[in-house]
């Protein structure tokens, strides 16, 4: 059977939970079909509501909703969920204490053939500085079920970065997700790759087996939450490892890397480094030139885990 | 209206203005300016055209306002504090450290405030959804909001002209104050979005009147300053809003009818004799005995 289509199964979820419970609404910003939400509309036509191509209003919009009660999920690209509606989202929403679930899709280098205009590198960077926020980037069909019910069921403001093409799953039905709570993947004795993203955790399942082939054991986290991190999982498995790999298809500094660094900081001793994007703009290309032009790759990721484990 | 009823809000918009100039005064610095030109309108709102409870300020039938210019908060904290919504001792703490006062509104804060604002063209686009929401929820509610005309510099207040306009949000009664001024000068001079010729602007159907009505709202021009004008513009608003019972709908084309758009043409600091017209009344510095002496003036 084929896999899902990510942005299927976040339609199919709101869908679900809409059926239930008349506080559902969809906001899009002219990508209704991009986003993959038109059967949501069909289905719910007055809580399917396309603000055209204005994305600040589209939040202080989501924002009004939710002051009378509703609970909006909003979605445009990452790139501008972050850097175009920032502070609509900021004020209106998070600091009005306002449940608006914003959701930027296309992370990083899967933006591909839409070029460095459309690339989010910066976006969970930018969302980290909102106070309390949860961010959220699931990585398999299951686990984008599970996170948009939790925040569906959260009454706080999120962010949700949604990978929208199919991926294989990682997870099987029924398994259970906590915000704030990453999964280990697999265990390991050399270092542990915390990996963020349907992209780069499957890359990091394929690093582990390559470093697994030269004999070296690594540990797979997959963070899913950025914020707030799971501090104790990453911070048993780093102490255990003595050495903790982030990965993540984002600039570095600002994102996985740097809520991780944040956390280690001098904590034991434990050797650091990160996969990521490092200080570039994004560019266009297919997904696979843009992984190997980023070094975003399961080799990338394994050349970096050996020498990190082998210092 | 009766004379009466004239004579009640006019009263209604005094007591308001003093207790702003108070409110400010009493901390000695302030927005003074656009709080003082919005003082009329908050009258008409909350001692005629809207409903509150001040024992319910979040009662889910109540009317909602969005002041969008939330820097004019000291207006509208004195009329919430006269109609009772919160103790007017409150008035005197103003900004102070752990106050429910701020100098923009806060819904987390204040009692009978319905949207967080401060970041401008912000409000207009939460007072959509506010209206949206009721509007699926066929709710028989008025959504109003005041906006500034500095603040209609803003890109954000036109997508929300749009947005209203496209969907249809005929309980969505909003204001703009055309008190003329903005913090580096004239708005005909800074940015002329309310282009009347007689403001020095480009004419050509440039004002905010026009420019409504090119987005699919009603709208007309009152003065400001008149409690019967902005009455009448208000009951006409509600008297063309559609029956909320009907389907929810989603646009104008499917059905909904318009938004309204009052311009209330405006005096920055009205009634304060030491800036009323002034530029650099936006946000002043003026010590507590002016404050008294110009609510003494006012009589």
């Amino acid at each position: 059977m084929e896999n899902k289509e990510m942005r299927a199964v976040y339609c199919d979820t709101l869908k679900s939970l809409a059926a239930a419970d008349p506080r559902i609404m969809v906001l899009e910003a002219d990508l209704m079909k991009a986003s993959g939400t038109m059967p949501f509309k069909a289905a719910y036509p007055d809580r399917g509501i396309d603000a055209g191509v204005a994305e600040a209003n589209m939040v202080g919009v989501a924002a009004g909703l939710a002051s009378e009660g509703k609970i909006p999920f909003a979605a445009t690209f990452g790139c501008f969920a972050s850097r175009r509606d920032f502070d609509q989202f900021f004020l209106s929403g998070a600091y009005a204490k306002l449940p608006v679930k914003l959701v930027g899709t296309d992370p990083g280098v899967t933006a591909a053939f839409n070029g460095g205009t459309h690339m989010p590198f910066e976006d969970i960077g930018i969302m980290r500085n909102v106070p309390g926020l949860d961010i959220v980037e699931p990585s398999d069909a299951v686990s984008l079920e599970a996170y948009v019910r939790l925040l569906a069921a959260s009454g706080k403001p999120a962010y949700l970065r949604l990978h929208r093409k199919a991926v294989e799953p990682i997870y099987k039905e029924g398994e259970k997700f906590e915000l704030g709570r990453g999964k280990l993947l697999r265990e390991g004795r050399d270092l542990v790759i915390v990996s963020l993203g349907a992209l780069m955790t499957h890359e990091a399942l394929s690093a582990a087996k390559l470093l697994a082939s030269k004999g070296i054991e690594a540990a797979v986290i997959d963070a899913l939450c950025v914020k707030p991190i799971d501090e104790k999982l990453i911070l048993d498995w780093g102490r255990k490892t003595g050495a903790v790999l982030s990965v993540e298809n984002h600039q570095c500094t600002t994102g996985l890397g740097g809520a991780l660094a944040w956390l280690l900081a001098g904590r034991d001793g434990i050797r650091f480094d990160s996969v990521g994007i490092h200080d570039e703009f994004g560019e266009v290309g297919t997904l696979e030139y843009l992984q190997q032009r980023f070094k975003l790759t399961a080799g990338d990721i394994a050349a970096k885990a050996e020498k990190l484990a082998k210092v | 209206m009766e004379a009466a009823e004239r004579a009640r809000l006019e009263a209604a918009a005094k007591e308001i203005r003093k207790k702003t100039i108070d409110t400010i005064g009493f901390l000695g610095v302030g927005h003074i300016g656009g709080a003082l030109s919005i003082v009329e309108v908050l009258a008409c709102l909350y001692y005629k055209e809207m409903k509150t409870d001040p024992k319910a300020p979040r009662d889910p039938e109540r009317d909602r306002l969005v002041l969008s210019k939330g820097h004019a908060g000291p207006a509208l904290y004195s009329t919430l504090a006269l109609k009772g919504f919160f103790p007017v001792e409150w008035l005197h703490t103003l900004n102070k450290g752990g106050t429910n006062l701020p100098s923009h509104c806060d819904r987390n804060k204040t009692p009978g405030i319905d949207m967080t604002t401060g970041s401008l063209g912000q409000g207009i686009s939460a007072a959509c959804g506010i209206a949206l929401a009721n509007k699926i929820d066929r709710k028989p509610v008025y959504t109003f909001a005041i906006v500034g005309d500095g603040e209609s510099d803003e890109g954000e207040v036109w997508e929300a002209a749009m947005f209203a306009g496209h969907y249809g949000l005929d309980r969505l009664i909003a204001f703009t104050d055309a008190n003329k001024l903005q913090i580096d000068g004239p708005t005909s001079e800074i940015m002329s979005v309310d282009g009347r010729p007689e403001n020095g602007g480009p004419g050509g159907g440039s004002d905010l009147v026009a420019k409504y009505r090119a987005f699919g709202w009603n709208a007309e021009r009152v003065d400001g300053h008149n409690v019967e004008a902005i009455c009448a513009a208000i009951e006409a608003a509600k008297a063309r809003a559609s029956n909320p019972g009907r389907a929810a709908g989603t646009h104008a084309a499917s059905g909904g009818g318009r938004p309204t758009m009052i311009v209330l043409d405006t005096i920055k600091g009205k009634g304060a004799n030491f800036c009323e017209g002034m530029l650099g009344n936006h946000n002043m510095n003026f010590d507590y005995e002016t404050a008294k002496k110009a609510i003494e003036a006012l009589g």
